[in-house]
């Protein structure tokens, strides 16, 4: 039995809170027996869902593992990460992906979900078995080919169509290859003066269109990943006025960042979908507040040194996302208004858990709920250094920088994963 | 000046001192028999190549050797980098090795700045001989020293700059550097090969046309671009028929310029695309006199970064 004194669920009136088994049993005041957390008026939000991480296992262990991307998300606020496809070998078919569901439960610090590929190999030409994985113990309800698009509209209509049977979504990267080929950067002022081959907004928001019209006409769900223009914002607002049953993720990147970061040329800020423009930015942050964009997923994105330290074209576009979420959304969200703390459990839990069909994860915080919680120091400021962050993979654009917000304990279940700063 | 990355870094006081530099070594070598100064003796240079080049290479290589650098050539074929050895790991070795300076010429855009950062505890001084499609300021320079012997200055004139924009690293260079220079500068091109919102750069007096024959009639210079095969193929334009009837410099278009004016070509040149054999040919073409002043203008930079700092001390 664990009591957490003093915690403010969503920031408001301070309580003590009883787990037992897991579960919350009482919430009150002057709770005491069993151990005790004093959480000094921590703010206690549901445990965060992160539907887009790359823990490159197995494959670039070099970069990352499942033990490691575990302890990162724990230490991030994290419950529930969703790992992406493009492992290698590919998570296509239940083998890779009931590996990865097992070595996440050995594991035990967060639940690890694997994605599956949508197609054989990501290479957007065959169907993979969509409903193998399905019904793997891995259990698989979020499928994708992240890291390329799944541009053919007719392989595209197809995986809408069958995975409606399944009660699974697919996940959407929206890079129409076409209007890609050779980018660097995003497409704008910037990059051309830089002499940087362009990633153009309309590659992303032709796709998102697309795949709204496809997800209409055949009745299924559609989930965009990192929504990165204002114009797909414009697009997903249309589709969801007349009901497509679209969803949408934005990372913090994109958030925070925007192409002002290129002219040093360092890849710590070659990402893709890349850095977009300050207004692009903008109009994220507002949608992400409007819930026309439904929620933030890190795109956590490990890369070896070696892939980094190099020249511009050369390097492998990602960034480290799970440490750092937490701190920019409530840099670019909490602090300018944009969200409170309410909000903040619907974009970094609540949406989520419900998009990927979770039903443990994004819990009210009430008698009878899992305690699968992060708590949050609202006052906390800290520093990024790359090299302490869990990750194996210590480069980041956030090197140095100062972030407002810090989680100091994670509970998945009723039991600590991580506590002041350190995995349990 | 501690590197040479790119025009779009220098500011008129530098680049006038590189220019009138270049012109002394000009003068103080011209009808010498034997052209070798001791400015740079016991200094290393190493030219490091990892695009195909001929001008530019042996510029650099006979602009070291003329100021008594020992100069060294690497090119990206016959060196570890055919190894798979990385940029940095290639930098820091030649460091190691003694260059006082790299001159580095690669495909990837803002390698030359990734160079300078990785070889900024070392001392060793890095100059851009071109990074894919962004910047060769030497080339710029030299442009800048050609126009200034043929048109008496470059500050209020008007210059034209034709062709494939949107993949020349020459031309960026030289919309930084004759703007900074207060010319007039006009970039003209089919939409196609423009770069993203050319009239949002934060330049003066830049602007862009698509209409060659409109503009001609202003210009105190034209400079050429090569149109590059690859792009012939890439969709970017029709034909190469329709890109010379449209944009190639020919005799009819020659006469259109004001009698002063100069054409420029950084080379090499597609006689009969971009340029007409005639007029490549022609007085008003300054094409050779371009490669003469790059070599003077290159030693001028070394001089500027490999002996500038004894001036100082």
């Amino acid at each position: 039995m664990i009591v957490l004194k003093n915690v403010r669920p969503y920031g408001e009136d301070a309580v003590d809170i009883r787990v037992e088994d897991g579960v919350i049993t009482e919430i009150g005041k002057d709770l005491t027996a069993g151990e005790i957390f004093d959480a000094q008026g921590a703010v206690a939000l549901p445990g965060f869902v992160d539907l887009h991480t790359h823990l490159r296992e197995p494959g670039r262990e070099d970069t990352e593992t499942i033990e490691t991307g575990s302890r990162a998300a724990a230490l991030g606020g994290y419950t529930a990460v969703f790992a992406m496809a493009n492992t290698d070998p590919v998570a296509d078919n239940a083998v890779v992906v009931e590996h990865v569901w097992r070595r996440g439960r050995e594991v035990g610090l967060v639940d690890v979900h694997p994605v599956g590929a949508v197609t054989v190999g990501l290479k957007g030409e065959k169907l993979a078995e969509l409903g193998t994985m399905a019904r793997s113990q891995a259990n698989v309800r979020l499928f994708s080919d992240d890291g390329l698009c799944v541009a053919d509209p007719l392989i595209m209509r197809r995986a809408l169509e069958y995975t409606k049977a399944l009660d699974a979504v697919i996940a959407q990267h929206a890079e129409e290859p076409r209007l890609t080929v050779g980018a660097q950067a995003h497409e704008g002022e910037t990059a051309a003066r830089l002499g940087l081959a362009g990633w153009p907004a309309v590659a992303e928001e032709a796709i998102v269109a697309r795949d709204c019209l496809l997800a209409r006409h055949v009745g299924a769900r559609l989930h965009v990943c990192h929504v990165s223009t204002a114009g797909t914002v414009d697009v997903l607002a249309w589709a969801k006025a007349r009901g497509t049953r679209v969803s949408a993720e934005v990372t913090p990147h994109h958030l925070l960042l925007d192409d002002s970061r290129l002219a040093t040329y360092d890849p710590v800020n070659k990402v893709n979908p890349p850095l977009r423009g300050h207004s692009d930015a903008a109009a994220l942050r507002q949608a992400l507040a409007d819930g026309v964009v439904d929620c933030v997923a890190t795109d956590h994105a490990p890369h070896a040194p070696q892939d980094k330290d190099c020249e511009w074209s050369a390097a492998r576009p990602g960034m480290l996302g799970l440490q750092t979420a937490l701190g920019i959304v409530v840099k670019t969200m909490v602090e300018p208004g944009l969200l409170d703390w309410r909000g903040v459990a619907r974009v970094m839990s609540e949406r989520p858990a419900e998009i990927a069909g979770l039903p443990d994860h994004g819990r009210p915080i009430a008698v009878g709920e899992p305690a699968t919680l992060a708590l949050v120091d609202p006052d906390a400021r800290w520093t990024v250094d790359g090299a302490a962050l869990a990750s194996i993979a210590g480069n980041t654009p956030y090197e140095g920088m100062e972030l407002p917000g810090a989680v100091i304990a994670t509970l998945l279940r009723g039991r600590f994963t991580a506590r002041d700063g350190k995995v349990a | 000046m501690r590197h040479l990355l790119g025009a779009d870094r220098l500011d008129a006081d530098t680049a006038l001192a590189i220019l009138d530099t270049a012109d002394g070594l000009k003068r103080t070598l011209l009808g010498r028999e034997v052209k070798k100064l001791p400015t740079l003796r016991g200094r290393t240079v190493i030219t490091m190549f990892y695009e195909n080049s001929t001008r530019t290479r042996v510029s650099f290589e006979i602009a070291g050797k003329w100021m008594s650098a020992d100069v060294v050539n690497v090119s990206a074929g016959g060196s570890s980098v055919g190894k798979g050895e990385s940029l940095r790991d290639t930098a820091l070795t030649l460091a190691a090795a003694g260059a006082d300076c790299v001159i580095v010429r690669h495909p990837a855009s803002g390698a030359a700045h990734r160079l300078a950062g990785w070889l900024s505890d070392v001392g060793t001084c890095v100059v851009n001989a071109g990074d894919g499609t962004h910047e060769h300021p030497t080339q710029a320079l030299l442009d800048a020293a050609t126009l200034r012997d043929r048109l008496g200055g470059i500050d209020g004139r008007r210059i034209g700059i034709v062709g494939d924009v949107l993949h020349s690293r020459v031309a960026r260079s030289n919309v930084h550097l004759l703007t900074t220079l207060g010319a007039e500068v006009v970039v003209v091109a089919p939409p196609t090969l423009l770069p993203t919102a050319l009239a949002d750069w934060p330049v003066s007096g830049l602007t862009v046309s698509y209409d060659l024959d409109a503009e001609l009639p202003t210009l105190d210079a034209v400079m050429m671009l090569r149109v590059q095969a690859e792009r012939m193929h890439g969709g970017f334009f029709p034909s190469a028929r329709e890109y010379a009837v449209h944009y190639g410099l020919n005799a009819t278009r020659l006469a259109m310029l004001p009698e002063h004016a100069v054409v420029l070509h950084p080379g090499p040149m597609l006689r009969g695309m971009e340029i007409a054999h005639a007029v490549a040919d022609s007085p008003r073409a300054a094409i050779t006199e371009q490669v003469a002043n790059g070599v003077h203008v290159r030693m001028a930079v070394l001089y500027h970064l490999l002996a500038g700092e004894e001036d100082q001390a």
